[in-house]
């Protein structure tokens, strides 16, 4: 009995309470995101925003999560019952999987698996399933439609993700998270490789159906594109889990390009502040880009979506490809991480 | 060289960064937003909204039943049935006004002889229920009795330009 | 191990199933769905055996790409299988003959086959003990020296497949009116609007 609880059941319940660890800030990240997104769009129009709910209106969050527990759930009588409500909980819980590989701080990660970008890149590259089983579940022309498009979108634009990845790890020469951070001791990617860095942003919009890229919910046409049948609290799943992935990918940006957990200078009191804060502060200001960017565009066309996708990101980032292999080949700047 | 000019500018996204320090400088800027139910806009003494009638200072009602106000109503909202008073003035018996159906044009105020019938300048009349706003003489007085002084004053600001 | 062991029969059991359920699912978006499920099991199996870099380029490549084509394609044709499964029965018997030369080439194929004499030495050690090299490096190593050639010519052969998809679907309509971004966002004020001074009465 004993045996069986040190060698079984205490490592599984250490990991339940790791992942409750994670998996409960991210949630309270994602509920003041929303509020950050109506306070930020509000004073950039000028506006105030939510200000009624509690101080400075930071309880809005909770009262509109209450609100939608206590409504009713709707499934719609043509609609296909068990895909209908597998689609919210598989956007969701794809949202939250990823961050079993993010290193917050130096060696605060739940799995520090050799191929962590990979990880995320597949993670990242499944949230389309979510949208398409809404759309097509839900037996109605435009959710159909907006998860057609939503998936095209996603699709083209993960191929020039993938190329910036590449690139990246042509630099570090390992595919771990933790190694792709702390190669970036002397210089952040962000300035070696920048235009990279502008393409993974862009893409990063495009892939979490953000503005200007949100044509799947292009509320004009699409009334909300695939999430119009919904209700209740399988949108609010479908909500989190958006929000959720804007923020694994401000992760992903902050670990690729902007040195994870390292300090901006490597001096004595930018050292002594723990990792994590540096962390959240670079997802913070990522973040802040993504809503900052909704204040100001307009949304993009879908034809001209496509074609800064396929005609514009996907050759330049596959030109970077190789003059990033070319200078590393010619310079003999070959990364440390060789055996 | 314009040509490469222009290049440099789109590679550079001079046009996106402008539009993003646009904003940015307006998400410093003060912000106009009303606190509404604490702080009001001001309100122009034309201003029409709840309907009232008046009372001359001595507390004697105001309406003559002249029926003029029924008459250049485009909207039918308003009925008054009338009989002389046992002091053998003419006097309304009844004077409604149906809330929902005015359109607040303003036209009764300015065909009453005696500035009887106004419109003052309370916006904030929502009710529960559709009956509370069929408003009959009884409620119309009261309303002119509650805001005189407001009416007064708002009638008073305005002469000078009719 | 019992995990590991629980977890293998738990992927095993789930690929197997959800094969089944593709080719016998009667809807075929339902068919595609369990594809995928099995797929994810396979990735699983190849997570266990610890090949996590090949687990995870067949979720980027097959689930996060092929298979939403397949859905695609799938959930915008309006198929009938209540029409398509009326002529069944009478194609079995030409269908059950080439079933059965297909089978009985395959096994004369494997009754000939030589497998060379050190095979088996070269399975059992890979070309970098795997504890020193993740198998990254390692399938690197194989794929960019050994078989460098074979790994081009399957990217060519790639191209020509994509080149062939183009050139089958290309037309070239004439007549087609584009937009020419470039030429829209480099008009300038100056260049197309004219301010004049028309006289009262003097205008044509």
């Amino acid at each position: 009995m004993v045996e069986f609880w040190w060698s079984y059941a205490w490592p599984t319940l250490w990991i339940v309470i790791q992942i409750l660890f994670i998996v409960v800030p991210l949630l309270i990240v994602v509920a003041y995101l929303t509020y950050a997104e109506r306070k930020v769009i509000g004073l950039m129009q000028l506006r105030m925003g939510p200000n009624v709910v509690g101080p400075f209106g930071l309880l809005q969050p909770f009262a509109d999560a209450l609100k939608l527990m206590t409504k009713e759930l709707i499934i719609p009588t043509g609609a296909n019952r068990v895909v209908f409500l597998l689609a919210p909980m598989l956007t969701f819980i794809l949202a939250m999987v990823g961050w079993a590989v993010i290193p917050v701080a130096e060696g605060w990660v739940l799995s520090d698996i050799n191929v962590g970008i990979l990880y995320l890149f597949a993670i990242s590259s499944l949230g389309v399933y979510g949208i398409i089983m809404a759309g097509w579940a839900s037996n109605s022309k435009y959710p159909f439609l907006g998860a057609l498009r939503s998936a095209a979108q996603m699709v083209s634009y993960e191929v020039s993700i993938g190329f910036v990845i590449i690139t990246v790890l042509l630099a570090v020469g390992s595919l771990n998270l933790t190694d792709i951070v702390l190669a970036q001791k002397d210089v952040w990617f962000f300035i070696p490789l920048l235009p990279m860095f502008i393409v993974f942003v862009v893409s990063a919009l495009a892939e979490t159906n953000r503005a200007p890229f949100d044509l799947p919910e292009a509320e004009a046409e699409l009334v909300t594109g695939y999430n119009v049948e919904y209700s209740a609290m399988a949108f609010a799943l479908f909500f989190l889990g958006e929000y959720a992935n804007m923020v694994l990918m401000s992760g992903m940006t902050v670990i690729l390009f902007l040195g994870g957990w390292l300090p901006p200078l490597d001096i004595a009191i930018f050292n002594w502040v723990p990792g994590i804060i540096w962390f959240a502060l670079k997802v913070s200001a990522i973040l802040f880009v993504f809503l900052w960017v909704r204040a100001t565009l307009p949304r993009y066309r879908y034809d001209q979506l496509m074609r800064l996708g396929w005609k514009v990101f996907l050759p330049a980032s596959l030109l970077w490809v190789v003059v990033t292999a070319g200078a590393i080949v010619v310079f003999d700047w070959y990364p440390g991480v060789v055996n | 060289m314009a040509m490469l000019d222009r290049t440099a500018r789109s590679l550079l996204l001079a046009e996106i960064i402008a539009g993003l320090w646009l904003t940015l400088k307006y998400f410093f800027k003060p912000k106009v937003t009303l606190n509404y139910p604490y702080e009001k806009g001001l309100i122009s003494p034309r201003f029409r909204g709840e309907h009232a009638l008046r009372r001359y200072p001595n507390g004697e009602e105001r309406c003559i039943a002249c029926k003029l106000c029924e008459a250049i109503c485009p909207a039918q909202a308003i009925t008054i049935e009338a009989e002389p008073r046992t002091d053998g003035s003419r006097r309304t018996t009844r004077y409604d006004i149906d809330m929902t159906k005015c359109i607040y044009c303003g036209f009764c105020q300015e065909a009453c002889p005696v500035d009887a019938i106004v419109e003052g300048p309370n916006f904030e009349f929502a009710t529960e229920t559709r009956e509370e706003l069929m408003y009959d003489k009884e409620k119309l007085l009261t309303n002119g009795d509650r805001w005189e002084s407001e009416l007064a004053a708002a009638i008073s600001a305005d002469a000078p330009y009719r | 191990m019992v995990i590991q062991a629980l977890a293998f029969y738990l992927f095993a059991a789930l690929a197997v199933a959800s094969g089944v359920m593709v080719i016998s699912a009667r809807n075929p978006v339902h068919s595609v769905l369990f594809l995928i499920l099995a797929f994810f099991n396979a990735a699983g199996l190849f997570v266990l055996i610890g090949a996590e870099f090949l687990a995870m380029i067949l979720i980027v490549v097959y689930v996060g790409a092929v298979a939403v084509l397949f859905l695609f394609v799938v959930m915008m044709l309006d198929i009938n299988f209540a029409e398509l499964r009326e002529g069944f029965l009478q194609y079995l018997p030409v269908g059950a003959l080439i079933g059965l030369i297909l089978a009985a080439e395959l096994i004369l194929i494997f009754g000939a086959w030589i497998v060379a004499p050190d095979a088996e030495q070269t399975l059992t050690s890979p070309a970098l003990p795997l504890d020193q090299v993740t198998n990254t490096h390692a399938l690197g190593r194989i794929i960019y020296t050994d078989y460098v050639y074979l790994f081009q010519a399957s990217g060519l052969i790639l191209l020509i497949a994509m080149i062939g998809a183009i050139v089958l679907t290309l037309r070239h309509r004439p007549g087609v009116r584009r937009q020419k971004i470039a030429d829209q966002v480099s008009r300038r004020r100056e260049d197309v609007v004219e301010v004049r001074d028309v006289t009262t009465g003097g205008g044509a």
